[in-house]
């Protein structure tokens, strides 16, 4: 077995000096009529590499692979070309297989990552602070509504009908448990999103409006607004980013006035992977560290005066506070934060602004072609790389017709908000710097026939 | 942005007496690295595009009209950025790291090579269920494996780490409450515990109760209970627990835990000891979360990302999370969420993630369980109890083993600092074993034993290896006994001598500030 280095030889030298007769003296404590006689039943024995690998590929070949075919899906998860590079540090085995850097003297690497990665996340997002990764964008947007709870001490939230439903989804789950109200509404395909309604629904309850900014139709609205009736009321603005890449384009959130922004870190570095891993981004103001959840790095010097990192301001963490901590959260998403941040250092600011602009200018591009398919409707009058469509017909057999034509051409209102009528003929698209002439040209004649 | 042009210069006196001091602040293959800010510039970039067509700006007025100040680096100098700060770093690749209950084992590399092919790294979430059909045949063996080793019901894999899967476990169990009716409002946790199982329980929205060790280093039966009623949903048991020790009474402590109407989750932190050896399923538990980033040999990447699906015994699996990968008659493949839940799943408790989970990880953890099979998975929890007992045995002698008399250890051995000399404690060993090549055990946990020190090898360490940290341990802890204040000021071969922790909390510095900026700021 090549994992395991131990030859039969030396097993029993170590039983001689442990005392134990043979390996089973060594599991006494476990009841005997517990204890399983030989290998668990029903499973197979060891195999090789070769096999292994054989029939893990096998079952890879059964999935159509986005790179593969044209491709435009988005919804919280996008596809972005990750540089070569990004992948080889991140295999560099001494971030691969290290852990929480516990012992700060042999774990600067990671610390020093985690410092940059947190002032990256910071600048990207117009906050203070930022820390050093949640586990993604949904479980990072629960932690800043709890967050808002603990600083405002009221337990209301309002979310707009533009965040993922998704994260509802999750936010709902944790607000039965925790008996925190939570205002919610389905989305409407308009070229307006719900500014009003949300404004209208602050009140002196509110601890924290969350807006998506873009939106999941794609839109993007000034947040200045609604920043002021939360803080006028005593609330605080919390804004949630799923398509980072954006921020590279259009103002940040912070810079609008929001107090808390959280975000899914997967389209700088880390690829679509069905879903995860990917790495929640969480930033807020200075003032509100001390409610922060997650690891933060911090800067310090050693014995002799050198620059160091240290984690730090860990009295909110669990493993000192228990069930005082201000979250439960103990591994985060700290490769994924190495991809990101290693991603963003080879963008710098101007490859950022670059990318983005590529991405806006093929979404254009492929909006004006979309939209000029008789029956289909452009919702959004604003939008970064991503944009809602109005068919003629329902979206969800449509999007399966496209698969039929080897086009993976978006995601279906109906996939996101199963029952809700109005929505079901609403299709996002989701247009990145990968997607080429072609692609648009299969999906445009995939649609038409789609809607026909 | 401001940039420094010369990169960061260390003002640092030569440490030791007759140490040569370098102009660079190097020291040979030790390189020190300045931050990203202090080396790019706004203007470079290492990421070539196509020239972006001109067109209309569709962004609703909302272009960003001030810098971000994000430097970039070229290829060459960010591969050798992150390369320098990479060799800072210890790491299971560079030896022993017997971190106590994180399982710090080998992590294959077919592993690594399995979870890029196409097939599995490029997918979507979203796709058509009729595109990812392998995706969630990957989801679905492995699963199968978990519930055959386990000896449980139902599992959930969604959730995206150890402590995700405790809250899922809980949740299950708030679920099932409630839907007999039944709200109770406390769980139980031995005061051994991870920090994570308290700060999970207050994060569903739990009271939380200590329940005290016994002298044996076990949980005290009759405490838990004399306290088990009405009011108490669950209790979180670690089993093997914090103290390294298999919980013998287990099967008694969930039948009175049943027998009181509540549940027994357990903390699946230590499964590596009995995986293939005893199944939770047998032992009465309820739930339990598995890190596979732990027992199933997932990397630990600097703190995450893990994973941590949760098996469910009988009574809990109706409750379990959305979305899940189901099998159908025909052979076909399914994510259950929302739309069908009613039908499928009408008891689930919700979502808990956006999308399915770490299938990442998945294709690792299951990559690793074909590799290992059955009796490979069973010599594993073998070897790693033979390993920790080794190291119990060689060690008990020059340092205090608190529960040593208590019979064998499972997968790892627990010590304590009594008899150090004057002022000297476990950070003073754990510090001098660095100078030595080792990564240190857990230090001061679980909170039971004073000054505890942790030890867990795992299985893939060989014998020379654990000679070698023997030999370490005991020469460092005779020093320790005879009181060698030398000790105090280790480590001195590391990258940084011990570290102002004290100041980093007093006067947090949490972000890079431009000189100018952080002078302004003062």
């Amino acid at each position: 077995m090549r994992y395991l280095p131990l030859s039969d030889a030396d097993r029993s030298e170590m039983l001689r000096v442990v005392g134990a007769t043979n390996i089973d003296a060594l599991f006494k404590d476990v009841p005997a009529e517990a204890r399983l006689q030989g290998p668990i039943h029903g499973l197979p024995p060891h195999a090789s590499e070769l096999a292994v690998e054989r029939h893990m590929a096998a079952l890879s070949r059964k999935n159509m692979v986005a790179g593969d075919v044209p491709f435009f899906l988005g919804c919280g998860a996008y596809r972005h070309h990750v540089p070569a590079s990004v992948d080889h540090i991140i295999q560099r085995g001494e971030f691969l297989t290290s852990y929480t850097p516990y012992q700060p003297e042999i774990a600067q690497g990671t610390l020093q990552m985690m410092f940059e990665f947190q002032t990256q996340v910071a600048r990207l997002f117009g906050c203070e602070v930022a820390n050093a990764s949640m586990y993604d964008g949904s479980t990072a947007m629960w932690e800043a509504i709890s967050m808002a709870h603990r600083i405002t001490r009221r337990k209301k939230s309002v979310i707009s009908s533009g965040v993922h439903p998704h994260y509802v989804r999750v936010a709902e789950t944790m607000a039965k448990f925790t008996e925190d109200a939570l205002a919610t509404a389905l989305p409407e395909l308009t070229a307006e999103p719900d500014t009003e309604r949300l404004i209208g629904k602050i009140d002196g309850e509110t601890s924290a409006v969350v807006v998506q900014y873009p939106d999941i139709l794609g839109r993007i609205t000034d947040l200045t607004p609604i920043a002021e009736a939360a803080h006028a009321a005593g609330a605080l603005l919390i804004a949630v980013v799923t398509e980072p890449v954006a921020l590279g384009l259009i103002r940040s959130p912070g810079e609008m006035g929001a107090d808390i922004v959280v975000g899914e870190g997967q389209s700088i570095g880390v690829g679509l992977q069905f879903g995860g891993p990917y790495v929640g981004l969480l930033a807020c103001r200075e003032k509100h560290v001390r409610q922060m959840p997650g690891r933060l790095a911090g800067e310090t010097v050693d014995a002799e005066g050198k620059r160091g990192f240290v984690l730090t301001l860990s009295t909110r963490e669990q493993h000192i506070r228990r069930e005082k901590a201000t979250s439960n959260i103990c591994t985060s998403s700290v490769l994924c934060a190495l991809a990101f941040t290693a991603h963003l250092t080879l963008l710098g600011e101007r490859g950022l602004r670059q990318l983005a602009q590529l991405n806006h200018a093929r979404a254009c591009e492929a909006a004006t072609r979309l939209a000029a398919i008789p029956g289909v409707e452009l919702v959004n009058d604003s939008f970064f790389n991503e944009f809602t469509l109005k068919l003629p017909v329902e979206a969800r057999p449509a999007v399966h017709a496209m698969v039929e034509k080897g086009v993976l051409g978006g995601v279906s209102l109906g996939r996101l908000y199963p029952g809700a009528d109005a929505l079901k003929n609403g299709l996002v698209v989701a247009v990145t710097e990968t997607v080429t002439d072609a692609d648009i040209g299969a999906f445009e004649a995939a649609l038409k026939e789609a809607v026909r | 942005m401001t940039v420094n042009p010369s990169g960061w210069r260390p003002t640092t006196p030569a440490n030791e007496a007759g140490e040569a001091q370098t102009v660079t602040g190097n020291r040979a293959l030790m390189l020190e690295e300045p931050l990203i800010f202090e080396i790019g510039t706004t203007e470079q970039t290492g990421v070539d595009f196509a020239e972006s067509p001109k067109g209309a700006s569709k962004l609703g007025g909302l272009e960003r009209s001030r810098p971000i100040g994000l430097p970039g680096l070229s290829e060459p100098e960010m591969v050798r950025h992150y390369t320098r700060l990479s060799r800072q770093n210890y790491a299971i690749d560079l030896g022993l790291f017997p971190l106590g209950s994180c399982t710090m084992k080998h992590n294959p590399r077919l592993n690594e090579k399995v979870a890029r092919l196409p097939g599995f790294a490029d997918v979507h979430p979203l796709q058509p269920q009729e595109t990812v059909q392998g995706a969630l045949e990957v989801i679905n063996q492995l699963a199968f494996w978990l519930l055959d080793l386990t000896g449980m019901h139902g599992v959930a894999m969604s959730p995206k780490a150890g402590a995700h899967g405790e809250l899922c476990g809980l949740l299950c169990i708030r679920a099932a409450l409630e839907a007999r009716g039944d709200k109770r409002a406390v769980v139980l946790v031995p005061e051994s515990a991870h920090g994570t199982n308290p700060a999970t329980a207050a994060f569903a929205g739990y009271a939380v109760e200590n329940i005290p060790a016994n002298a044996a280093g076990r949980v005290d039966l009759d405490a838990l209970k004399a306290r088990l009623g009405p009011d108490v949903a669950a209790v979180m048991i670690t089993n093997p627990n914090t103290c390294g020790l298999f919980e013998p009474d287990m099967k008694a402590i969930s039948d009175a835990v049943h027998a009181a109407g509540a549940f027994v989750y357990c903390d699946g932190a230590n499964f590596n000891a009995i995986v293939g050896k005893v199944r939770p399923g047998d032992l009465g538990i309820d739930a339990m979360h598995i890190n596979l980033h732990k027992t199933f040999s997932t990397p630990h990447g600097g703190g995450g990302p893990g994973s941590g699906p949760v098996v469910l015994s009988e009574a809990l699996a109706p409750y379990g999370p959305l979305p899940y990968a189901a099998k159908y008659p025909d052979g076909t493949f399914k994510i259950v969420e929302e739309e069908t839940a009613a039908e499928e799943h009408p008891g689930g408790f919700g979502r808990m993630v956006a999308f399915h989970g770490q299938m990442g990880m998945f294709t690792r953890a299951l990559t690793y369980i074909l590799s290992h099979g059955a009796d490979g998975l069973k010599q594993v929890a073998e070897d790693s109890v033979l390993n920790a007992n080794y190291i119990l045995r060689s060690l008990e002698d020059v340092l205090d083993a608190p529960f040593g008399k208590s019979g064998p250890c499972m997968h790892e051995a627990i010590f304590s600092d009594k008899g150090f000399g004057d002022g000297l404690s476990t950070i003073d060993l754990a510090k001098a074993l660095i100078d030595e090549g080792f990564h240190p055990m857990t230090m001061y946990f679980p909170l039971v034993v004073h000054g505890a020190m942790l030890i867990e090898p795992t299985e893939t360490e060989s014998k020379a290896s654990l000679d070698q940290f023997i030999a370490a341990v005991r020469s460092i802890a005779q020093r320790a006994k005879a009181g060698d204040q030398s000790l105090k000021a280790a480590p001195v071969h590391a990258p940084r001598r011990r570290l102002d922790e004290t100041l980093a909390a007093r006067k947090p510095v949490l972000t890079y500030r431009e000189p100018e900026a952080a002078a302004a700021a003062e």
